[in-house]
């Protein structure tokens, strides 16, 4: 473009004008921290410095609110879990060794905000945002994963959500050639206004190719690369298209990121021939804030400074200011540091995968970043203040004073449990149970994921973990669950984030893999509310003390903040994945039993714990204590999972959790079509509770395993040296064709399956 | 079977139950085309060596066969599918050779998975074309298939009116025809799979894969190289098995071809 349509606000401009005014407001700043600019500049901020500052300070990119609590997840960490962990909290996604020379990398993040205005792209570019995360760390990414939650199942515009994010995360996920191996699906009014959408995303690569996002050596050559730069995903800062004089600019940008999974997964297969090749020293994905955060970051990591002519930058709209192509959110790119004599062999690879690219600049030794515009400087700032030195804040919390009341309004007892089902009214509770929205099957969600792709996958969907073989010749691999029950976090959300991370970790080991790592999605609402802000609190400090706990350190994750409607925030919902590994996939556990005759046991003990279960959920309750958590059993339990499923002991396991061994013993029945004879009697005298309490409480540390006839003394051995309770509860039975709790109910798998698979057909077709 | 595999083999999973590959096939090399976009090109290698045989990539801007005894096109969205499916790959330099070899004496066999099949469509090497799912969905699920033609060059292995199970999973696999030539793919037995068990997205007379009349390009939408390998595969077989992802079903179809190029 020739023609200037700007009044350029260069740096020498900014010195000249101190009294120019600045929407500095409309951008998000706050009057101190705009101050707080001013004062680290000397002088007032050019336009573009405003929106590079607004944009990496904003909550957000900046997690201003929130760090204070975050550094617990860092500060917790001890010597036994640092062992695996190769890159911790603060690169674009945590590393962790997995042995034979391989590091696995994951991360999750949200994309809820967006997801909500425009489903479908918002759920594709949070795909594809975690994805690009992965790439930059060097790794293949092999698989995804989406726990996402949506309001009332009836409610109208549940419809256009759940159409458009279903459909957005496979669109963009399938077309990438990653299979989606797991993942919730919840439905709540408190997410009416407030979707939760996040993302996955999990990548291999052997040790010597993990790469950092840090631009070092002077004199080497910045890169831009992938899609072109345009008007998306620019939000808060169209407000500076004000200083535009053009009035045929477009005047209303899209908030939202569109997605092209084309041009991504082109971008994963070159970036892949670059790590290949050693081609680039450094690499930053462009997410959230774009140009401003990948500048800034990459040359605050690095050792020197930074020089970039924004005039390069390649545009897909000409009309752009400055400040907008710093803060465009376009998708698909990626941003490199090349070595000079790198270049040609650099742009062969472009060429050969047809990928468009532009040399911005260099790596200096100023220790500033500096961005040109049409031969004029229009930002030199210190980069550090830009991408480290954000503002943090003690945001006040307390208790709020109706948790008492909350706490003190038991299930058990209350008019919502007035007609509790018994004998043979108990098959019509399990059938209501297993087609509830939050039990029913979730095939109509999973069946429109590629779960083949790669053909790497040993587990997926509706297995307690979603598991990926990373060798072909060793078998080695990685298992994950993500996990979060927001009704336990609204009773408690000191036990509710660990309830989360206990979950996680017993589907993990269900599975047969070894506990390594953790990764969170903390979605809450405003900060600015005392109550949340507790609530926040509660769950880092839950969090953080049960990976302590149970030796799995967290390496990265992502806040989401100010998910509410109306001062009405969603349930507390931090978001637990977590990562494991098995030496040798063909080891892991189903979920489903399969042989005639084989023992059922049930590791564990019940209490009457049915205050914010599934039950009460049906039943319109949420309220008291949500089940204990004791992780010291957790962490014995799970070992022993591993072991046995090592040992060749067990052939089928599946965790207790939401619904309780009601809906375990209905989903292991389902998973391969077989029955089994169940007797209840002796456990319930056992643990002191009636078969109805038995079958619906959610205690924890409990889970169902089919063994081997020629296994159970061993099986029995394990768990008695082990001293956890264990109790024999049924048999399996290929021929009977139903679950058949003796002396209770029988229900037959076809009337539950038909129970189980028809609800989501029902109301989304 | 680990001690039959020769050192540029790759040995695959623990449990290794099944046969040994036969060493005779080994010599058989197998291109898998990349465009962009492609997703399926390293599992449809994958199995192509567990079926016995060498598989060579192919870059479809490169004009070189570089020899290959047989060709597939893998599964994928190459081009992002944005156009039709397979309607710019179609235009790939590579794509003309493919074309005059499948068409020339030699025959060469070519199998189109998926996006594949949708370029073998809009090359007219096969007839008809592919439109979206009946429900307008991607669908991802194990697929029961009978064979209806066990002589073509990649179902040869199979009983004729064997019913096998391999994954499905695509946007565009709705697969449509004009009546006349849906005729005469049935009057001409070209139909090599058909759907069963429920016709999961539409398609004519219940089509899943067809072949030319001399029977070495065939195009299918679900995915057999998805079904190679015990504990990666589907989760049923068609012989009614109970057994976590040990459905091998597909592997047959890149045996078939490796056995008729040795004769």
């Amino acid at each position: 473009m020739s023609e200037t349509h700007f009044n350029l606000d260069t740096v020498e401009h900014a010195a000249a004008t101190p009294n120019t005014e600045l929407p500095w407001a409309e951008l998000g700043l706050t009057e101190s921290e705009f101050d707080r600019v001013k004062e680290i500049l000397g002088r007032r901020p050019t336009a573009a410095e405003l929106a590079m500052y607004s944009v990496m300070w904003s909550e957000h990119c900046s997690y201003k609110s929130t760090k204070v609590h975050l550094r617990q997840f860092g500060d917790k960490v001890t010597e036994e879990m640092r062992k695996d962990l190769m890159v911790g909290i603060g690169e674009n996604a945590g590393v962790t060794d997995i042995g034979d020379g391989w590091a696995v990398t994951f991360k999750i993040e949200s994309h809820n905000h967006p997801s909500f205005v425009e489903p479908y792209q918002g759920a594709a570019t949070g795909v594809g945002g975690i994805v690009r995360d992965i790439i930059s760390m060097g790794a293949r990414p092999v698989a995804v994963m989406d726990p996402l939650r949506f309001g009332a199942i009836d409610h109208p515009d549940t419809q256009r959500v759940v159409h458009g994010v279903v459909a957005g995360v496979g669109g963009y996920g399938n077309s990438l050639g990653l299979p989606n191996i797991g993942g919730e699906v919840e439905f709540d009014p408190c997410y009416q206004g407030n979707p939760l959408v996040n993302a996955l995303a999990v990548g291999v690569m052997r040790h010597e190719d993990i790469r950092l996002a840090n631009a070092s050596g002077t004199g080497n050559k910045v890169v831009l690369f992938g899609a072109r730069t345009g008007g998306d995903g620019i939000g808060g800062a169209s407000v500076l298209a004000s200083e535009s004089f053009d009035d045929s600019k477009p005047s209303k940008r899209p908030a939202v990121q569109v997605g092209d999974p084309f041009a991504e997964k082109v971008l994963i297969e070159c970036c892949l021939e670059l790590f290949k090749s050693s081609l680039v020293e450094g690499i930053q994905d462009l997410g959230a804030a774009g140009i401003s955060c990948a500048t800034s970051e990459l040359a605050s990591n690095g050792d020197g400074g930074m020089r970039v002519d924004l005039t390069k930058v390649l545009l897909r709209d000409p009309t752009l200011t400055p400040g907008e192509i710093l803060m465009s959110e376009s998708q698909e790119r990626m941003m490199a540091v090349v070595t000079p004599e790198k270049v040609e062999v650099f742009e062969a690879v472009m060429a050969k995968w047809d990928v468009e690219y532009s040399w911005i600049g260099e790596v200096t030794d100023t220790g500033r970043l500096i961005i040109d515009y049409q031969g004029e400087v229009i930002v030199d700032v210190d980069p550090r203040t830009v991408a480290h030195d954000g503002p943090v804040y003690e945001r006040p919390y307390a208790r709020p004073d109706s948790q008492d009341q909350l706490q003190a309004n038991h299930f058990t007892g209350s008019p919502e449990d007035a007609s509790r089902p018994s004998g043979a009214e108990l098959r019509q509770a399990v059938l209501e149970l297993m087609a509830s929205p939050n039990l029913c099957s979730k095939d109509w969600v999973t069946s429109q994921y590629d779960r083949y792709v790669q053909g790497n996958t040993a587990m997926a969907m509706p297995d307690d973990a979603g598991v990926i073989r990373v060798d072909q010749e060793t078998g080695l691999g990685v298992a994950l669950s993500t996990d979060c029950n927001g009704r336990y976090t609204r009773l408690d959300p000191y036990a509710g984030a660990q309830l989360a991370l206990a979950q996680a970790y017993r589907n993990v080991t269900t599975a047969g893999a070894r506990p390594a790592a953790v990764s969170d999605c903390l979605n809450f609402g405003s900060p600015e509310d005392p109550d949340i802000m507790w609530q926040f609190a509660e769950a880092v400090r839950g969090l953080s003390d049960g990976c302590q706990e149970l030796g799995v350190p967290v390496t990265g994750g992502n806040v989401s903040l100010y998910n509410q409607t109306g001062g009405v925030a969603i349930n507390p919902t931090p978001v637990v994945a977590l990562l494991g590994v098995l030496d040798d996939v063909a080891r892991r556990t189903p979920s489903g039993w399969r042989e005639d005759g084989q023992a059922i046991y049930l590791l564990g003990e019940t209490a009457d714990e049915l205050d914010g279960s599934e039950w009460a959920r049906v039943r319109g309750h949420l309220g008291g204590q949500p089940p204990a958590v004791d992780l010291k059993q957790e962490r014995i339990l799970g070992d022993m999972l591993v072991n046995m499923s090592r040992d060749g002991m067990i052939d089928a396991a599946h965790d207790v959790s939401e619904g309780g061994l009601a809906a375990t013993l209905s989903e292991m029945a389902l998973r391969f079509g077989v029955g089994a004879r169940i007797g209840l009697g002796e456990v319930a005298d056992r643990d002191g509770v009636d078969t109805f309490t038995l079958l619906f409480s959610e205690s924890q540390g409990r889970t169902v395993v089919a063994v081997p006839r020629s296994e159970e003394v061993r099986f029995k051995d394990m768990c008695t040296v082990r001293n956890y309770p264990f109790a024999r509860i049924g048999v399996v039975d290929a021929e009977s064709g139903a679950l058949d709790v003796q002396g209770e109910f029988s229900v037959d798998l076809e009337a539950l399956r038909e129970a189980h698979s028809a609800t989501l057909p029902k109301y989304f077709g | 079977m680990a001690q039959n595999l020769t050192a540029d083999q790759t040995p695959l999973i623990a449990d290794l139950s099944q046969p040994a590959p036969n060493a005779a096939l080994k010599d058989i090399r197998v291109g898998v085309v990349t465009f962009p976009g492609t997703l399926d090109d390293r599992d449809a290698m994958r199995a192509v060596q567990i079926a016995g045989g060498t598989a060579v990539p192919l870059w479809y801007a490169d004009e070189d066969l570089q020899n290959v005894d047989a060709v597939i096109l893998p599964g994928g969205f190459s081009y992002g599918d944005y156009l039709r499916a397979g309607a710019i790959a179609r235009f790939a330099p590579l794509m003309d050779k493919i074309i005059d070899a499948a068409n020339s004496d030699a025959a060469l066999p070519v199998l189109g998975i998926c996006n594949g099949f949708q370029v073998l469509t809009e090359s007219h090497l096969l007839p008809g074309s592919m439109i979206k799912n009946e429900q307008l969905k991607f669908l991802c699920r194990d697929q029961a298939l009978r064979i209806e033609n066990a002589d073509t060059a990649w179902t040869g292995r199979y009983e004729q009116g064997q019913t096998i199970v391999v994954p499905l999973k695509n946007q565009d696999g709705q697969y449509v025809a004009d009546q006349r030539t849906l005729d005469e793919l049935e009057a001409e037995n070209r139909v090599a799979f058909r759907y069963v068990g429920g016709n999961p997205n539409g398609s004519r007379n219940d089509i899943a894969g067809i072949t030319n009349a001399r029977g070495n390009v065939v195009g299918l939408m679900p995915h057999p190289e998805h079904a190679v390998e015990p504990g990666f595969g589907a989760d049923f077989s068609g012989s009614g098995d109970v057994d976590m992802r040990h459905g091998t079903d597909g592997l047959d179809i890149f045996v078939s071809a490796l056995e008729r190029l040795t004769r």
